[in-house]
């Protein structure tokens, strides 16, 4: 199959054009950050930087980008230890009901978020008795985040094959030993995607969180949510999604960098 | 000649620890699936049964408390209710027509990604659309609220050739919600596309396949997975949403929003867990539909 010129421009152009309307409401968020009109008028009348010292001083927007960054450091944590052990178990043996485990781990992504968010909110509260806190907002985030980290972990492992664990077991290493200085090493790259990956989805979600926050735990989404409608607030929530965008460019970086330089490798 | 002996190795408790798990494969299994099962199990699977359960008791109308006492009233209110049912049809329009605007733009850029830019295009490409992911979603929900607005940047742009916002409702939410998603249909299409080779494309071609019947008899089967794959993450996320619909979708309710409003205002779990099944029962049911195709190992 050989694209015609045209049709190739023409798809060029659709791309071109898609993207930009995905950036548009990117870009008027930006410049609201700098508006001087707290409602939503277009053109914006004046230009300000009162919202960008503002945003940087509001104790209550730092605290939640302190409460978030926590909550996702800890759930991603979780989500690694635990993602790698099952990506492990499901590549590396042939058993009964594994259909049913690579199920159960994109089920928690698969059902939308409402679902798990009342589901937990009733297992604490109802069943469990135990008060909602920064804790089970943790403990439900590490779940939905197994599956960035299974993804791409066995994904890397399917690539890998057993032929170097087997060289190391033929050569008297034990299986922690295999495992710290043979398949780790070649997973690395694979756990920070998946680290990445899950550290954002954390980081952002705001509906699990909902259900799940206790009455003091505000992330920076529920943050983000308590202001939205409030005029003094709302040109504040524009700074901080501006920041968070120009602040994502890092890892996506990181990411682009860990698979290209894989694929020259290949 | 003398032979190198290698020395044998300490017999510690860790040597014989690993010892036994070389040469029993299923205690190694068990070991790795112990944590990650239990974990799942416990949190995730239990929670959904008791949810399950839930809605099959009742709320004391005095104390507010839950009351276990087994009934079918929930669900037949839902079943037979006129606002669920209208509700219901509302959020499966909603959520099937986002997943084909979702399908429809990803498509072309997918395939331009894969398989007309250069490596070099193909990486920004891949960053360009990565980049709006990780904006917070709120902030997106609002940016089009902000966007659709009576004096937004649409009107704006429209007033002058006679055009109109939509303002708040119905398409606000679907734009919307199509926006938000259309990164995670793109990404698994994209990836799904890259894993076609370009060789069979090239004998396609040469078989004298025109560039149509390529893409039809060719591209499209080995993509469909990929394709699924994509659609399960725009309709699932569209079918639980309540929170695009409060800030763009006027007073429009959504599955999610009923099931909101009877955990926290109504204070009426069960019937909350009754409603929330209609959205459980539709997934699933999509899920067992497509699970011959392989979509869900390109999730």
């Amino acid at each position: 199959m050989r694209l015609s010129r045209l049709s190739r421009t023409t798809l060029g152009l659709v791309t071109g054009l898609i993207l930009l309307v995905v950036y548009v409401p990117l870009f008027v968020v930006l410049v609201n950050s700098f508006s001087t009109s707290t409602s939503l008028t277009w053109p914006p009348p004046g230009l300000t930087l009162e919202w960008w010292g503002r945003a940087f001083r509001s104790a209550g927007a730092l605290e939640a980008v302190g409460t978030s960054v926590q909550v996702a450091i800890v759930s991603t944590i979780i989500s690694l230890v635990l993602g790698t052990l099952i990506s492990l178990a499901l590549q590396r043996f042939e058993f009964f009901g594994r259909e049913a485990i690579s199920l159960l781990i994109i089920l928690p992504i698969a059902l939308p978020g409402i679902i798990t968010g009342i589901a937990l909110n009733n297992f604490f509260r109802t069943i469990m008795g135990v008060p909602l806190s920064i804790w089970t907002v943790v403990i439900a985030h590490a779940t939905f985040c197994i599956v960035t980290v299974f993804n791409n972990v066995i994904a890397r492992l399917r690539r890998l094959g057993t032929n170097l664990e087997e060289a190391s077991a033929d050569l008297g290493a034990g299986v922690w030993t295999t495992f710290r200085l043979v398949t780790f090493p070649q997973l690395r790259s694979a756990l920070l995607a998946g680290g990445l990956l899950a550290f954002a989805l954390s980081f952002d979600e705001i509906i699990v969180t909902t259900f799940t926050a206790g009455s003091g735990v505000t992330t920076l989404p529920i943050f983000i949510l308590n202001n939205m409608f409030r005029p003094s607030q709302a040109p504040i929530v524009a700074v901080i999604a501006v920041v968070l965008v120009l602040v994502s460019i890092i890892p996506i970086y990181i990411a682009q960098r860990l698979s290209g330089s894989e694929q020259q490798r290949r | 000649m003398t032979h190198a002996t290698v020395p044998r190795p300490r017999d510690s408790a860790a040597r014989k620890g690993s010892v036994f798990l070389s040469t029993h494969p299923r205690a190694r299994l068990a070991l790795l699936l112990s944590a990650p099962l239990f974990w799942l199990g416990l949190v995730y699977i239990v929670a959904l049964v008791l949810l399950l359960v839930t809605a099959f008791w009742t709320v004391d109308s005095f104390t507010g408390k839950i009351s276990q006492t087994w009934t079918l009233d929930n669900i037949l209110t839902v079943v037979t209710g006129s606002l669920y049912q209208t509700v219901t049809l509302r959020t499966l329009g909603v959520a099937l027509l986002v997943t084909l605007i979702d399908v429809a733009l990803a498509l072309p850029i997918a395939f331009f990604m894969a398989k007309v830019a250069t490596p070099r295009m193909q990486r920004i490409l891949v960053i360009a659309v990565l980049t709006p992911l990780w904006a917070s979603y709120l902030v997106k929900a609002y940016a089009w609220r902000s966007v659709l607005s009576q004096d937004g940047i649409l009107e704006w742009l429209v007033a002058p050739i006679g055009g109109h916002t939509p303002g708040y409702g119905l398409p606000a939410t679907i734009i919307t919600l199509a926006y938000l998603w259309l990164p995670y249909v793109i990404l698994p299409i994209y990836a799904g596309l890259e894993r076609v080779p370009d060789s069979l494309l090239e004998a396609s071609g040469d078989l004298g396949g025109k560039t149509w019947s390529t893409l039809r008899l060719v591209v499209f089967p080995l993509a469909l997975p990929a394709i699924i794959a994509g659609t399960i993450f725009s309709f699932s996320l569209s079918l639980g949403d309540y929170i695009t619909v409060n800030i763009v979708g006027g007073a429009n309710q959504m599955l999610g929003n009923l099931v909101y409003t009877n955990v926290g205002a109504a204070n009426n779990l069960p019937l909350a867990s009754a409603i929330a099944l209609i959205p459980i029962v539709i997934i699933f049911g999509y899920l067992f539909l497509v699970r011959r195709t392989g979509a869900l190992d390109n999730l």
